[in-house]
This record gives structure tokens, C-alpha cells and sequence, in this order.
């Protein structure tokens, strides 16, 4: 609802249609307040009603016409007098005349493009979509192409490292698993950190305003490592604020994430390496699993069963679809089967079938049952059994 | 945390290579040992100074010797400094302080700069300053440290430059 006085005759209310029951966000103001805001997703009608209320009840109220603009805009802080509006729509309410008594007018903003989604920027940037008061999601579908992050890098003769993220892109909640390998330490390391990196890139050319703003800090290692260690990671990102990824929106301004690694030697020297990743803000609708693969898998445990022998269990497979049900891939049988050699040899990272087949198997969906083997669910002993099958 | 929408699967650590035992139990890389020590007192009168052993031990392969002794003074450990400051690109740590301080009335009884704690003190900080440069990657390679470390005597007329690792 908001209110706007009109001069001492009359105030205006814009009540949004279903407030009550819509979701809400929450967006951070210019001065650093948090406010919640109806949220809207693209392509929503926006719709509700305008009251006008006279102030004195025998007064009347002449206008040139009464109308309702929808509109989407950009503000940069260096830039402030210019407001660039990216969505803009109207509705006529009512035509010039004159009021005599209080008037409500129901507007609706059918299937409203809303491209870019509401942001925030510290300090510097200002809202986007804040004129009506309401806060627009982006939502993208779990990217098709996600290859994992794979690099060497180091310091001739000194530090040489390889870092590996599972993934380049993201979601807000995902986990980033990886790991740092050791190929050359003729430094003393004192502890080794990572760090997620928010940029924000206002204006473009040279006249570009970056602002950096490290969101966490996630200490990885204490000691020094040698040769040959490998350092795992895994960092949840549901435990910070997070926006996706926004590249040149508008031409005006775009919000980048970077993952830092960065070690420590005993003298308090710094070194790293940054790494774009890129975030996105994943639906929230179940897809339905995909149960091919788990299929022949199924098949594959069952046969293999019969040779007995002690049981790790298999590897699980990426899961890609993070909302389906885990499927337990021991289920088509009665004991837990023999760890295979990489059957959906798991690219680690790579989306599989989901897209082409959503094979609906019933069976497979209602299966969700814990993991017996891995109790603690930290994946060590997995690791532990995997290696001793030879999976490297 | 959002665990309960996400497997153990998705979270699972990557896979990685095993250690060889070779790797986890050889000395480390890194081996870089400095010590200042036995100080040691020349001369008689007006013309003392002292001088500290300086002795490195390391199994970095860019220094051509893995163990060396000398003896160096503090003038030395200045011209050091002065070198490394022009050529190199780091950021070079501070000496110890001049004994200028030591000149004032009230220090009078002791030995001023040939005083036992006096001389403990700058030794430390020659320590810490010699460790600090020599494990900066930046600085390892710079020839005047390497014959500051290894050579029996400062030449100061020798030819700047960069020490290619052996």
C-alpha cells in the first residue's frame, strides 16, 4: 500500500491485488534499511485497485485525468538525475473531470515483462523496481552446460596448486564442493582461506565504478601442506545474502561473484587467486526426476550382488536435480551392491539425460529411504571405500 | 543449511589423488632455516664493532650451497637492505634500530652499543629481517642475498642481478 497526498484535497492508495497471500522479499533500501516488498516473478500480471480518497467529504476534486504507470527503472548513485526506465506502461483511470465523492479504480498490468530482477547495491547503486513498491525475482532454469572449474596455478619455482570447483554456475543454495591439490610448496603456508567476492560494476567504459565487497570468509586449512595433499572445500551458500549474477543490465550496471582462494605464509604474505563463478536463482517448481539411468544401475547392483563380498556402497551418482527425491540406487534390490566401476561414469559435473528423457517411474520416485552405508553423511567413509576399489 | 533438498551426493568430496608415502613423509619443500648468532665483539676502543654469525640451512634449490656459515655486521645487513630495496619489486622489512638512541646521557654506565642486551636485541631483529627477505619468493633470487648468505665477504662492487634457480 502506499499513499501519496495530493495537496490538501485528497490522498491516493494503491492496494495490490492478494498482498495478503503473496510471498514477499525482502530488498535493502538506499540508507541500509530492509523492507519487505510483494514479489513478483516475470511475466505476472501485476494488478489491484487505486482509491482516492477526498479529504473533506463535501469537497470535490478536479483533475485532468487519473492514470497508473508500471514502471521499471535503474538509478546509479553517480548518476542521479537520471533515471533510466526500462518498463514502462500505463492505464488511464479516469478522464479529466471532476470528483465528488471517493473513487476506487482497479487496475491490472497484464503479463508484465520484468526482465531484471530488483537490486540493491551498497552504497552506491539504488533500487531497481521500487516506484511501485514491489520486488521482482529472475528465475532461471539449472543451466544445461555446467563444467566444473579446473585450473593450475601458482608461483614459478615456489607455489604450484591446483584448484578444482564442481561447478561454474551456482544456484543461491547450492554448496560449491572442490578441492586444492599441492604440486609444489617451497613456502611456508600458515593457513589457507576462501573467500566469496560480490563486485559491483556501475557505468561502463573507463569511467566504470567498481566496488568490492567480501560476503564470506571460510578458513579451509590450518598448517602447512606438502606435496601431494589435497585440501577438500565445500562452502553452503544458503548462509549468505546473495543476489544472481547480473551481467551489463541495461547497458548501466552488472553484479559479479568471484571465489578467492587465498593462503597464507608465516610472514603474513597474501597469495590468491580469484575466480569468477556465476549465480543464479533457481526455480522453485519440482521437476520431476530422471530414472534411466538409475535404471540400469538398478540392473547392474542386482546382478552384481550375487558375488557378495564385503559392501561399500556405490557411488551415488551426481544428483543434478536437487529437489527430487534422492533415489536410492540399491533399491531395486534386497542387499546393498557391490561399488561398480563408474557405470554412469559420472562426468563429474556435467547435467546428464535430465533434459531429454523425464522418464516417469513411479517406483523410483517414492524411494526415499537414508543411505544405509554412509551414516554420518559426511562422504568420508564413501571416500575411504571408493579408493580402496581403485576409483581414483 | 539446506542439506534436507540437497543428496550426499551433491556434497560429496571430489574425488583425489592418494598421497604417495614418499610425498607425506620426505622433508618438506619449504626447508628454510636462518640463524643469527654468537655475537662477537672486534677490536679494541674506538674501532669495536660487532659482528654475528650468520648460518643458513635449506633445501630450497635455488641457493647453491645447503648449508653456509658467515659472519656478517650490521653495516652489512644495511648495505642488504639498501640492495634489495633498489632491485627487488617487495616491500623490504625494517632493521633493527641505529644505536643512536644509546648516545643519551642516561644510558651511560653501560657498554651503549657493545651492551649485552643491546646487542641480544639487534640480534633478534637481524634474525627476523634475514628470515622475512630470504623466504620471500621475490627476494630469493636476488644475487646480492645470495652472497650476503653464502659468500665468505661482501663484494660491493659485484654486478646486481637475478640467480637463476639450479
Amino acid at each position: 500500500m502506499s499513499f501519496f497526498g495530493f495537496g490538501p484535497s485528497a490522498e491516493i492508495e494503491i492496494l495490490l491485488d492478494g498482498s495478503d497471500t503473496r510471498k514477499a522479499a525482502e530488498l535493502k533500501l538506499e540508507d541500509g534499511r530492509k523492507e519487505r516488498f510483494p514479489l513478483y516473478y516475470d511475466g505476472e500480471t501485476v494488478s489491484g485497485k487505486v482509491n482516492v480518497v477526498l479529504k473533506k467529504s463535501n469537497g470535490k476534486l478536479e483533475h485532468q485525468g487519473i492514470k497508473i504507470e508500471f514502471i521499471g527503472q535503474i538509478d546509479l548513485y553517480f548518476d542521479r538525475g537520471n533515471r533510466h526506465e526500462f518498463v514502462s506502461m500505463v492505464r488511464e483511470l479516469a478522464r479529466p473531470g471532476i470528483l465528488t465523492q471517493n473513487a476506487s479504480y482497479n487496475f491490472e498490468f497484464v503479463n508484465v515483462e520484468k526482465p531484471y530482477e530488483s537490486y540493491t547495491g551498497s552504497n552506491r547503486l539504488s533500487d531497481l523496481v521500487k516506484e511501485q513498491e514491489i520486488c521482482v525475482h529472475t528465475l532461471a532454469q539449472y543451466p544445461d552446460l555446467n563444467s566444473s572449474i579446473k585450473m593450475e596455478v601458482g608461483i614459478e619455482d615456489c607455489l604450484h596448486i591446483e584448484f578444482e570447483y564442481n561447478k561454474s554456475k551456482y544456484h543461491l543454495k547450492d554448496v560449491i564442493v572442490g578441492k586444492i591439490y599441492f604440486l609444489l610448496v617451497r613456502i611456508k603456508i600458515k593457513h589457507m582461506e576462501i573467500q566469496v567476492i560480490k563486485r559491483e560494476i556501475a557505468g561502463s567504459g573507463p569511467n566504470a565504478l567498481n566496488e568490492n565487497e567480501t560476503l564470506a570468509k571460510f578458513e579451509i586449512m590450518d598448517g602447512a601442506p606438502v606435496r601431494g595433499e589435497s585440501i577438500p572445500i565445500r562452502l553452503f551458500l544458503s548462509g549468505y545474502d546473495l543476489t544472481p549474477t547480473m551481467r551489463d543490465i541495461n547497458k548501466k550496471f552488472s553484479v559479479k561473484y568471484y571465489l578467492n582462494l587465498v593462503l597464507v605464509d608465516e610472514e603474513e604474505r597474501r597469495y590468491f587467486k580469484q575466480q569468477e563463478v556465476t549465480l543464479f536463482r533457481k526455480a522453485d517448481k519440482k521437476r520431476r526426476p530422471i530414472a534411466s539411468n538409475m535404471i540400469e544401475r538398478g540392473i547392474f547392483h542386482h546382478r552384481t550382488a550375487q558375488f557378495g563380498g564385503p559392501q561399500p556402497p556405490p557411488q551415488q551418482p551426481q544428483q543434478q536435480t536437487v529437489e527430487s527425491p534422492e533415489l536410492e540406487t540399491g533399491s531395486t534390490h534386497v542387499s546393498p551392491a557391490m561399488p561398480s566401476k563408474p557405470v554412469a561414469a559420472a562426468g563429474q559435473s556435467e547435467e546428464p539425460d535430465d533434459d531429454e528423457a523425464e522418464a516417469d517411474d513411479d517406483e523410483e520416485d517414492e524411494d526415499e529411504e537414508p543411505e544405509a552405508e554412509d551414516e554420518d553423511n559426511d562422504g568420508d567413509r564413501q571416500e575411504d571405500r571408493d579408493s580402496k576399489n581403485g576409483q581414483l | 543449511m539446506s542439506t534436507s533438498t540437497q543428496s550426499a551426493a551433491s556434497i560429496q568430496r571430489l574425488q583425489h589423488k592418494r598421497q604417495t608415502l614418499d610425498d607425506a613423509y620426505s622433508p618438506p619443500a619449504n626447508f628454510l632455516e636462518i640463524d643469527v648468532c654468537n655475537p662477537e665483539t672486534h677490536g679494541v676502543n674506538k674501532d669495536r664493532y660487532t659482528d654475528y654469525e650468520v648460518r643458513m640451512r635449506t633445501n630450497l634449490p635455488v641457493f647453491r650451497l645447503k648449508e653456509s656459515s658467515v659472519r656478517r655486521r650490521y653495516s652489512e645487513f644495511e648495505w642488504l637492505r639498501g640492495e634489495l630495496e633498489r632491485d627487488s619489486k617487495i616491500v623490504v622489512p625494517k632493521l633493527p634500530g641505529k644505536a643512536l638512541r644509546l648516545q643519551l646521557p642516561f644510558r651511560g654506565g653501560g657498554d651503549g652499543r657493545f651492551d649485552d642486551e643491546f646487542i641480544e636485541e639487534r640480534r633478534r631483529g637481524l634474525e627476523d629481517f634475514i628470515n622475512k627477505v630470504t623466504g620471500h619468493p621475490l627476494a630469493q633470487n636476488e644475487k646480492c642475498l645470495h652472497m650476503f648468505l653464502q659468500e665468505q665477504t661482501v663484494d660491493r662492487g659485484y654486478v646486481p642481478g637475478k640467480v637463476r634457480t639450479t
